[in-house]
């Protein structure tokens, strides 16, 4: 018992809360990435997430594919559809003022849900975990379900691997030298606009895989990705957009807070990310990870 | 020659003056007569969303902020003033009043945190307090969450003027709308009005002659929110029902995009875009094609073909006729 918390039920929603954190460390990473280089908020991206559970959900249920299977070419599919708005409309907002920019987003992110809304209604569609992975082990102390350990561990691989690829590789450099100064960079012969398309899409693939390993956890549906992108801000917002570490440490941490908030106080569980942000905005208005600008 | 030049010149102006009377003349005889053509309760939605993008304009257009959390104080404003006539039995007029100063003590509590970052920052943080908001209201006991407070009564206004009628109510929305334009008017066309524009056109330098920048900020956030409650509470009195799609993020960017289609910055165009926009959603509900897609489309659209708006595209023709105008003018003269 811990203040009066059986520790089973402690932990399970300890482990819940990591499962929700890197849900939005993964997308708040590519929120970060596409933002740093583009300087766009990318309200779509919610979006890229409900269509990359969608697709695994018709990749299994119709095509037949795997759940592994899907979970490699949905993200790729949702890297196309990116990559084909940030040529045929983000990128004729680049000169004018940004907030076009966040304004296009949100229209695309309706655009997209409403669409979906039409074809598949707005109830949950089902989406079954993987055979391999439908497990719980018992630790002793509590029971840890295998999908759940799984989606945590493969989020945060994938979390590291962006840092890696950011930080260690020449692509990365590149990446970051275009986010100081992208004209000068454009100088150097670097083709800056296609590595402006292979951002937004790569952050859309992010998001995408997010929303595959999310489908057999919470119900496919249209409106997944809008209510998760909110709070997501949120977590941007604390951790300092731009900072990768950030992006990923508010991410998981307020996946936990947010589990300690529904075990200790659960009608505070859905306002805790926010009143997190609020203080943060007082205390540090740039985040907790925020550089100056 | 050149005291003939001079009076030429002027002349556009005046003809600009006479134009903006005739239009308001026009206008005033719209709304007078409108309810013998159109359905009333359709158009008092129409006034009080009308309103409701009008205040939104005053941080849009005329602050340079983008809010995305307005739905708060319009559906904040609501339940309180749907609460306060329903079980304390509240007139319309007081009900009203609570529900504004519910909205600007919201809108003082919002815009303190909101504005100490700019730009996007602002926007998702707007976005992010009126999500909590939204959830705090889900669960306060007395918005009966997904039902909504339901039934309000439509009090008499000062006890004889019968809200109950809807005619009656008509000319109440219209002249509660008429007062909260002319807040809107005098707040843009003030001194304050002009410095908001400097702040918005650069704010570094503004904030290098001297003025106090955040606290304008804050100052016109307040009045935008205050009006954005007075058009929730509004239509309170209108629909008789407080419901949770008020105070959803949705709605805000229903109001934005009434804003921008309309012409953000431009004094009337906030109010045709909340027609348009309200006008197609009228149509689309008999349609099985979810709304979200006609909104999603329309905002593309705007933000890729014409980010000036109607009324602020017609504004810039106008403008170069009117000085095409004068320079025909002058030549002549000559």
């Amino acid at each position: 018992m811990i203040f009066g918390v059986p520790l089973v039920a402690l932990a399970s929603q300890l482990v819940l809360g990591l499962f929700n954190g890197a849900f939005y460390a993964l997308l708040s990473l590519g929120l970060g990435v596409i933002f740093g280089l583009l300087r766009v908020v990318n309200f779509t991206h919610g979006a890229f997430y409900t269509v990359g559970a969608f697709t695994a959900f018709l990749l299994t249920n119709q095509a037949g594919l795997s759940f592994w299977a899907s979970l490699l070419i949905a993200p790729l599919i949702v890297a196309a559809l990116a990559a084909v708005l940030e040529r045929s409309l983000l990128r004729k907002l680049y000169g004018l003022d940004a907030l076009y920019g966040l304004l296009l987003t949100f229209g695309i992110a309706l655009l997209i849900e409403g669409m979906l809304q039409m074809f598949f209604g707005v109830a949950g569609q089902p989406y079954q975990v993987p055979a391999v992975l439908s497990g719980t082990s018992n630790l002793g102390f509590m029971f840890l379900p295998h999908y759940r350990a799984f989606a945590i561990g493969i989020s945060l691989l994938l979390c590291l691997l962006t840092w890696l690829i950011i930080e260690y590789t020449s692509l990365g450099a590149k990446l970051r030298a275009a986010t100081e100064n992208s004209s000068l960079l454009e100088v150097f012969g670097v083709n800056v606009p296609l590595l402006l398309t292979c951002t937004y899409a790569f952050g859309g693939a992010l998001a995408g895989f997010a929303g595959v390993v999310a489908a057999p956890v919470f119900q496919v549906s249209p409106l997944m990705g809008s209510n998760l992108i909110i709070v997501v801000f949120a977590v941007v917002i604390i951790g300092g957009l731009g900072s990768i570490t950030g992006a990923i440490v508010s991410g998981l941490m307020l996946g936990v807070l947010e589990a300690l908030a529904k075990v200790y106080w659960p009608p505070s569980a859905n306002l805790v990310p926010f009143l997190i942000m609020a203080v943060v905005l007082f205390l540090r208005p740039r985040g907790l990870f925020g550089k100056g600008e | 020659m050149t005291a003939m030049l001079a009076k030429t010149s002027t002349c556009p102006l005046h003809r600009r003056m006479y134009a903006k009377l005739a239009l308001m003349a026009a206008g005033l005889a719209l709304l007078a007569a409108a309810p013998m053509f159109l359905y009333p309760v359709f158009l008092m939605k129409l006034l009080c969303f009308g309103l409701f993008a009008a205040a939104l304009n005053l941080v849009l257009g005329y602050g340079g902020m983008v809010a995305f959390g307005h739905a708060t104080f319009f559906g904040g404003a609501a339940y309180v003033t749907a609460h306060a006539i329903k079980e304390w039995g509240f007139g319309a007029g007081s009900g009203l009043m609570i529900g504004v100063a519910f909205a600007l003590v919201a809108g003082f509590l919002m815009g303190i945190i909101a504005i100490r970052r700019q730009g996007f920052y602002f926007a998702m943080t707007t976005l992010a307090l009126s999500q909590m908001a939204y959830f705090a209201f889900f669960q306060a006991p007395f918005t009966n969450a997904e039902d909504g407070i339901q039934r309000v009564p439509r009090p008499n206004f000062l006890g004889f003027v019968p809200l109950a009628d809807n005619l009656a109510l008509y000319y109440f929305v219209v002249a509660v709308f008429l007062i909260g334009m002319a807040v809107i008017w005098r707040v843009i066309h003030s001194p304050f009005g002009a410095s908001m524009t400097a702040i918005r056109e650069n704010e570094t330098r503004t904030l290098s002659l001297g003025y106090r920048v955040n606290r304008y900020k804050l100052t016109v956030f307040v009045i935008s929110a205050g009006l954005s409650g007075l058009a929730g509470s509004l239509k309170v009195l209108v629909f008789q029902i407080a419901t949770l799609t008020d105070v959803a993020w949705q709605m805000s960017g229903e109001v934005i995009l009434m804003t921008l289609l309309g012409g953000v910055g431009t004094f009337l165009g906030p109010v045709i875009g909340a027609a348009l926009v309200l006008t197609i959603q009228n149509y689309m509900a008999s349609t099985s094609v979810p709304v979200t897609i006609f909104i999603g489309a329309a905002f593309i659209i705007c933000v890729m073909l014409f980010r000036k708006g109607i009324v602020g595209e017609i504004d810039a023709f106008m403008r170069r006729e009117w000085a095409a105008d004068s320079i025909r003018k002058k030549v002549e003269l000559q």
